[in-house]
């Protein structure tokens, strides 16, 4: 460990993280899915010429006119924080995160910020093609700027592509497709957008809801609600599909992230899945960390074995098995290996190091080639972050909330499964109106959604402490040492602003919506 | 003459485009903008330059200075 770390500096930096970036998120979703409805109600204005087509299609571009221009720049605040809150650790990614960011800033400034005003301002000024051409490419443009932020963070989780430099201290990409193609990418960008488009299939469905429940602009909701029902089935039926993908990528490359989101402690044959859990604490210890036990769980038998393997059959080793070890089924290495070979990886850099200061060039070079080879690379180098840790048991995160989130994510996520399907129903059979329960149901589903997109990212950050980039560095080494009363400050303020922000843009978008569509 | 017009008239359009559209905005759009510029603002020119400094850019002159602070912060060392 870092000898003069101070965790109540790195516990404020990650409160101050999680805060940007929570609410960084509460804007990004509907950008990336409103945009591609606003999209396809135009299409439909297009082809069919209806002018009620266009005024619905109008009234959707507002709210997500408002939503993109408030939450705009809310996510440089994050690359801020890199810089000064997360120094060490911005300096050791090196250039990974360059080409991606460097590849997004191009694209959201060129393609979204032109197309964004052909949108706004080009309607009876363009042609009608041309103004739907632009329409799909801002929603392109969205959605393929998410994606190089998502290989960045998926990089964080499964750092694959790079090569440690010990002179620079910096990880240089040697493979731009490696990074580019890793699967926690792929799954990431997938379950992300489509978990995108169900988020604003549900505010559009909701808000047309409201417009029904006041018996106003019917035929404008029904259609919103047609539209959104068919693209947040599909939508809700990927998030589950590339959901079910990601869970398999993070038990192979995240496994006691894995294990934690489900709190299964203790590694067997045929591992059911909870479906539904309430824990509390035990008696029985990690190490010193106290051990969840369940109050009450609904399991699914054998259900967790099919999911990481394929076979009910299959060991899906627990926390206690990937920590400690001790069983015999599980082959893999325990923490404790990990940390001892992690310590020899930082001795080979001490070693380095210390050539550097004696100017031996002769031992400088033949540590160099060192830190190039395969077995160093795969034996050593890959768990240069557990040379850091204290115990074996700092690598287990926080099982409540990696277990709550993913949860609260799941449950939700089938409930829109159902919100929608019913929603498809109702609409085609013309009793939707009558129904007025369920439109009811539909507009509480608003900030349910929000509350399933956030779990989803909760789990995915909370779920891989302690590391900021997984098996290479733990949060505890990448902070900088600043007071930690600064990071407080900042803190406040950010919570100011955003809190600021998001009261602007809710007032903004409640006047817009009562006001309704107009032409 | 006419060249050098045509050459321009692209430009024009553009410019004409963004004044038109920026002078007809709605309500809600000139609201947006507003927020938009105190955030830019409040972000660019307070929070930054105020409050979130390069960590290593500010202490170190040079990247050789940069990676053996990282390099002793990562072996334990620190001066």
């Amino acid at each position: 460990m870092i000898e003069h770390i101070d965790m109540s500096l790195v516990d404020w930096s990650r409160a101050q993280f999680a805060l940007t970036a929570i609410y960084h998120w509460i804007f990004v979703p509907l950008t990336l899915g409103l945009s591609f409805i606003v999209a396809m109600m135009e299409t439909i204005y297009v082809r069919t010429g209806n002018e009620e087509w266009k005024r619905l299609t109008r009234f959707w571009m507002t709210l997500f006119g408002i939503n993109f221009a408030i939450g705009v720049a809310t996510g440089i605040i994050l690359e801020f924080e890199f810089g000064t809150n997360w120094s060490n650790y911005s300096w050791f990614v090196g250039d990974i995160f360059g080409a991606p960011l460097a590849i997004e800033g191009i694209l959201a400034f060129f393609l979204e910020s032109t197309f964004v005003a052909v949108m706004f301002f080009g309607w009876n000024k363009v042609s009608k093609k041309f103004h739907l051409a632009s329409t799909w490419l801002v929603a392109i443009g969205a959605n393929l700027s998410a994606l190089w932020i998502l290989v960045a963070n998926a990089w964080m989780q499964n750092p694959v592509g790079m090569m440690f430099n010990p002179d620079t201290a910096r990880n240089e990409m040697i493979n731009f497709w490696a990074v580019l193609f890793n699967p926690v990418a792929i799954d990431k960008f997938l379950h992300t957008i489509s978990s995108g488009f169900l988020l604003a299939s549900v505010f559009v469905m909701g808000i047309s809801s409201w417009f029904l429940l006041k018996k106003r602009e019917e035929w404008m909701a029904q259609r919103s609600i047609l539209i959104t029902a068919i693209f947040g089935l599909l939508s809700s039926l990927m998030v589950a599909f590339t959901g079910d993908s990601s869970a398999r990528t993070i038990a192979k490359v995240q496994p006691v992230k894995f294990a934690a989101l489900e709190a299964h402690y203790n590694g067997k044959q045929n591992a059911g899945l909870v479906a539904f859990g309430i824990l509390k604490d035990s008696d029985k210890k990690i190490g010193d960390k106290k051990v969840k036990d369940f109050a009450f769980k609904i399991e699914i038998p054998g259900f967790l074995s099919v999911l990481t393997e394929g076979d009910k059959n299959a060991f899906v080793p627990g926390i206690n098995d990937l920590v400690m070890g001790g069983v015999a089924e599980y082959k893999g290495l325990t923490v404790a290996d990990k940390m001892q070979r992690g310590t020899d990886a930082k001795d080979v850099l001490n070693d380095y190091k210390r050539a550097k200061l004696v100017n031996n060039k002769e031992q400088l070079e033949f540590i160099k080639e060192y830190f190039r080879s395969k077995n160093f690379i795969e034996e050593n180098l890959k768990y240069f972050g557990y040379a850091f840790l204290d115990l074996p048991e700092d690598a287990i995160p926080n099982v409540s909330v990696s277990f709550y989130s993913f949860h609260i994510m799941v449950i939700l996520g089938f409930f829109f499964i159902l919100v929608c399907t019913l929603s498809l129903i109702l609409v085609l059979r013309g009793t939707l109106l009558k129904n007025r329960w369920f439109l009811r149901i539909v507009l509480i589903s608003i900030p349910l959604v929000y509350i399933a997109s956030e779990s989803g990212w909760i789990l995915a950050e909370m779920g891989r402490q302690p590391w900021i980039i997984q098996d290479l560095m733990p949060v505890t080494v990448a902070v900088s040492q600043i007071s930690t009363g600064s990071v407080m400050t900042t803190f406040i303020l950010f919570a100011i602003l955003f809190t600021a922000l998001l009261i602007a843009e809710v007032s903004i978008m409640i006047k817009q919506i009562k006001t309704g569509p107009k032409l | 003459m006419m060249i050098k017009r045509n050459y321009f008239l692209p430009l024009y359009k553009v410019i004409h485009f963004y004044y038109d559209g920026f002078r007809n905005m709605s309500s809600w759009g000139k609201k947006v903008w507003v927020i938009i510029i105190i955030k830019l603002f409040i972000i660019f020119a307070v929070l930054k330059i105020f409050f979130f400094p390069d960590f290593l850019q500010k202490k170190f002159d040079t990247d050789s200075k940069r990676s053996e602070y990282v390099i002793d912060q990562l072996t334990n060392s620190p001066e």
